[in-house]
């Protein structure tokens, strides 16, 4: 049963067209990562998934009511005049949780993430992979069906990085939600997602698709084992097919 | 260590201008109503001290009226213009021509419109007028200037119209309506003076009408007294507005 789907959903700008005929259904609790070249309409396709744009043509499908979706972005994208707190508990308030209520879950939400102590800090106050670990705890705090990542590591450095993903595959045991994130990174697709999407030059369409074998959240080496390097030189064969496609 | 070594630089160039030009005066006997050395300057500030502080305290108590009244007039307005696509089209031409008509153009009529009994009224609505603008557009740019990825979010979590501007607009908008009051400051202390020059009569007593004043009985010693208060009086505004700015920053942001 998906819990979204893009069904032949095309999306044209001014400046042409940026993806499609594409499709895409996700089912629930599983984690996906779409994989392409820059400017494959990823991203797009991540903003259809969450229901912040509507394709030229096709069909979007979502199961999730309103406050089940949850996005991260590239940058952490906090509202520099409130606290960690205040910005995790700001869909909660949003949603007409009771202010106190609110407090409570975004402090639990922040400790989940590792920063438990760093409630009253602001944005600017923190370290990138702090403020990225708040944004996290702002998208899982409304406990969502449906989390969407949109290259929430790319601005940070490798060990951070690393850290960050072993952190949302041990929150994704938690509450399962289904988790798509846009990334680069083959590796760390390979390494997060259960199958990797792989999208071809824009206008993205499927270039092809690769389950990853193994535990979910990954056990210590798995990047060092024979199953990791073949998956991600698979991938990297269908993302420079379609390339060149 | 670092402040003092700052100060420095702009208190030694007054002194050696002040010195060249007192030197000058003395060596080529320049008479004293073309240009009054430095000394007469003081002597005049030194005599004329109540009444230039009287005169300062009225063009300032213009100035900051205007400046308040600017304030709520214009954030007012961008909130109205920001809520409002069709409001902004129709304000904007407006706003335009009220901004490039320099505000000596329009004094004459403001005078008409409050009353030749109330030129004070006149002097305050000429200095709103030219405090306005920069807050306007401060306020405008700052309501606008909202994270787009913010702004996603909160269409994400169905947020509303009322909440989308209390919660995101407006406390986005903060580091430029600090900006615009900054700028605006100084503009309603020009706008005061350019007023009360045009109001003119002895009913508006501020530092414009003592500058007038002295030119009429070509004592320049006085004017120049009255320009030095003026100076004064414009860089601390400026210097409160500017501790205002940084300290309202430093909350915005937290450090």
């Amino acid at each position: 049963m998906s819990i979204a789907a893009l069904e032949d959903v095309e999306v044209d700008y001014a400046r042409g067209r940026a993806l499609g005929p594409f499709d895409l259904a996700i089912r629930e609790s599983e984690i996906v990562a779409l994989v392409g070249p820059s400017g494959c309409g990823k991203s797009t396709a991540l903003r259809l998934l969450a229901g912040l744009e509507a394709p030229s043509r096709g069909q979007v499908r979502r199961t999730p009511e309103r406050g089940e979706t949850a996005v991260v972005f590239q940058a952490p994208t906090l509202a520099p005049w409130l606290s960690a707190r205040a910005n995790v508990a700001l869909p909660l308030e949003l949603a007409g949780t009771a202010s106190d209520e609110a407090r409570r879950r975004a402090t639990e939400a922040l400790a989940r993430v590792g920063l438990a102590g760093a409630e009253a800090a602001r944005p600017a106050q923190l370290s990138g992979g702090m403020a990225m670990r708040v944004s996290l705890a702002r998208a899982l705090v409304t406990e969502p069906r449906l989390l969407l990542l949109d290259e929430p590591f790319a601005a940070l450095d490798e060990i951070t990085r690393r850290a960050l993903a072993d952190d949302v595959l041990k929150l994704w045991q938690g509450l399962q939600p289904a988790i798509v994130f846009v990334t680069h990174n083959v590796e760390e697709a390979v390494y997060m997602a259960s199958r990797v999407v792989v999208m071809t030059a824009g206008p993205g369409r499927l270039a092809g698709e690769v389950a990853v074998e193994g535990p979910l959240p990954r056990p210590a080496g798995f990047r060092t084992t024979t199953l990791f390097r073949k998956t991600v030189e698979t991938v990297s064969g269908r993302l420079a097919q379609g390339m060149a496609a | 260590m670092r402040r003092l070594a700052d100060l420095a630089a702009p208190v030694a160039l007054i002194a050696v201008l002040l010195a060249a030009w007192e030197i000058g005066c003395r060596v080529w006997h320049v008479p004293s109503y073309f240009l009054s050395p430095p000394s007469a300057v003081a002597v005049s500030l030194a005599q004329d001290w109540p009444g230039l502080i009287k005169a300062a305290g009225y063009t300032l108590t213009s100035a900051l009226t205007a400046l308040v009244i600017a304030s709520l007039l214009a954030q007012l307005l961008a909130l109205a213009v920001v809520l409002s696509d069709n409001l902004e089209r129709a304000v904007q031409p407006l706003a335009v021509v009220l901004q490039v008509t320099p505000v000596i153009a329009i004094a004459p009529l403001v005078n008409i419109w409050a009353g030749t009994d109330h030129p004070e009224r006149a002097v305050v609505a000429l200095a709103v007028v030219v405090a306005f603008f920069p807050i306007y557009s401060g306020a405008l740019a700052g309501l606008k200037a909202v994270d787009p990825d913010l702004m996603r979010l909160f269409d994400l979590y169905g947020a509303g119209r009322v909440q989308r501007l209390i919660r995101l607009r407006i406390p986005s908008a903060v580091p430029f309506l600090l900006q615009g009051h900054k700028v605006a400051a100084g503009l309603a202390i020009v706008g005061a003076v350019v007023s009360e020059f045009v109001a003119g009569s002895g009913k508006v007593q501020g530092l414009a009408w003592r500058i007038f004043d002295a030119s009429f009985k070509l004592q320049t010693a006085r004017m120049l007294a009255a320009l030095v208060v003026l100076g004064v009086m414009g860089a601390a505004l400026y210097a409160l507005l500017d501790a205002v700015e940084r300290a309202g920053l430093r909350w915005w942001r937290g450090r």
